[in-house]
């Protein structure tokens, strides 16, 4: 198993390490409950360096990202992140990532960990076809720090370590400044749901900046969290994991990702997408409550009168509502708020019922969460 | 912070005790090292009252934020009780899981199959073995 630049510190922390697509990370510290509650009520430090980290530069970089992802990021300004979607001739969904504009012609993406380098040889092998003019790909991963500091607490405490004012960063925009004499690119994002930050710098300064925000953090409330609590905390937030919402199999308009996918623009995928589209989906994800004792699980099936008709995606227990929560691909029309589902959880069948998404969103917030990404 | 492994009782391999209640029942729990594993414990799935379950046969499920988990019968026979109070607070298992974080209670079909299991000692020699 690979590992970041922090494990030497997961296993001072106590962290229970688990394989995590071929990378050696902690699950959880303490436990999975305490770390999530103290995100959503402190903050909670995650690593991040897993994922993956590529530039894009040279003038053709612009109208090249316009090829691979299904955004139009004609709009995006330096200093601006994106959420878009690469997807395959087919329009299945080859990774969900992050756009980061640092000047007209060089962009950074933030893939996951797991698709990294599938992601790599398909943007090599579109940039390969040529038509772009130059531009330079380069995997810059192993030598990128990333950790994610999340929660109520976040601008508080790295706020202590940056010299520029935090306040005014906007949700889905990012600042180049310096943390501890390093270069360091911050932005206002995350996984969790909560206001919070994603933190990047050089990788073999990652572990004085974990040092230092956890021991500045200390007096807010700040630990360390794991991937458990990462998973609870995306999933109450009604947001997306790969490899189990997302796969080449998924298309944009399955998951509501049409709002990121403009068929207006020539994209790998666009013309294969507008088919399915003018056709319409036989499956749409659906957020849903257990309304039965039991707990949804990935993988279990979903019924309705009697019939087997979807399949659980994620599902977990909800350290915040208390009660069972989960995401599943139902018929379009089963994906409704209102609609009562059977969950089979091994030999019982629970009911649950479709809820609108997300099934957590936070009280204080500076701007509107799914209006900006 | 490891509570102490009680003596009265029998251990199996899986991290579930049984203590013979000397009327042919046993009661029917899962360690302290096994809850430990766990973590926060957020569901159980009790069996039926008046199920009979084999040896090492499935009797209840465990489940905590991330895992789910097996609880096998230390001894085969008809569960005759099951602790109801886990529906409203499985966190007692992580609380008490000597006392009563119990799950259930099992008539036993043959009272032999308790030589089978380990004594405290043995567990404990197991599980410092398994954390080598």
């Amino acid at each position: 198993m690979k590992k970041t630049p922090l494990y030497e510190r997961h296993i001072a922390l106590g962290g229970r390490i688990i394989d995590f697509g071929g990378w050696a990370m902690p699950v959880q510290y303490d436990t999975v409950m305490a770390e999530h509650e103290r995100t959503r009520q402190a903050a909670g430090l995650f690593d991040t360096c897993h994922m993956g980290e590529v530039e894009i530069r040279g003038e053709g970089a612009f109208s090249f990202l316009q090829r691979v992802l299904t955004r139009d990021l004609a709009d995006q300004r330096p200093g601006q992140m994106r959420l878009s979607l690469m997807t395959n001739e087919r329009g299945g969904i080859l990774d969900d990532l992050t756009v980061y504009m640092l000047s007209g012609d060089r962009y950074l993406i933030v893939t996951n960990a797991a698709t990294k380098d599938k992601d790599l040889q398909w943007l090599l092998k579109i940039r390969d076809e040529g038509g772009f003019g130059d531009v330079v790909i380069e995997d810059v991963t192993a030598t990128t720090g990333k950790v994610d500091l999340q929660g109520p607490k976040a601008e508080e405490i790295l706020q202590v370590l940056v010299p520029h004012y935090l306040h005014t960063l906007k949700f889905y925009h990012f600042l180049e400044t310096t943390i501890l004499g390093m270069p360091a690119l911050v932005s206002r994002s995350g996984y969790t749901g909560e206001d919070g930050f994603e933190i990047y710098v050089p990788a073999e300064g990652i572990g004085r900046v974990w040092d230092r925000l956890l021991q500045v953090g200390g007096d807010y409330g700040l630990k360390a969290a794991g991937l458990g609590a990462r998973d609870t905390l995306r999933l109450e937030a009604g947001l997306m994991l790969y490899g189990n919402e997302l796969d080449e199999d998924v298309i944009p308009f399955e998951v509501v990702y049409g709002w990121i996918t403009n068929l207006e623009k020539d994209f790998v995928g666009r013309d294969a997408l507008r088919r399915r589209y003018e056709k319409g989906v036989e499956r749409k994800l659906a957020g849903f409550i257990c309304r039965g004792r039991g707990i949804a699980r990935k993988g279990h099936g979903v019924m309705k009168d009697g019939r087997e008709v979807g399949v659980v995606t994620s599902g977990t227990y909800s350290p915040t509502l208390g009660k069972a929560i989960g995401l599943a691909f139902v018929p379009p029309g089963l994906a409704v708020s209102g609609t009562v589902l059977d969950i089979v959880v091994r030999q019982n069948v629970i009911p649950a019922q479709v809820v609108d998404l997300p099934f957590y969103r936070r009280k204080r917030q500076y701007y509107f969460f799914n209006l900006f990404i | 912070m490891a509570r102490i492994t009680p003596k009265d009782r029998f251990y199996t391999k899986e991290h579930e005790w049984a203590l013979d209640n000397g009327d042919g029942t046993v009661t029917v729990g899962i360690t302290d090292h096994a809850q430990e594993l766990l973590t926060d414990i957020v569901f159980v799935e009790l069996p039926e009252k008046g199920k009979v379950v084999a040896q090492m046969e499935t009797l209840a499920v465990v489940e905590s934020v991330k895992s789910v988990s097996d609880v096998y019968a230390p001894v085969g026979g008809r569960v005759v009780d099951v602790n109801g109070r886990l529906e409203e607070h499985p966190e007692l298992i992580n609380n008490d899981p000597y006392g009563q974080g119990w799950i259930a209670k099992i008539a036993m079909e043959d009272p032999s199959e308790l030589a089978s299991l380990m004594d405290a000692e043995g567990y404990e020699a197991m599980i410092a073995q398994e954390s080598h």
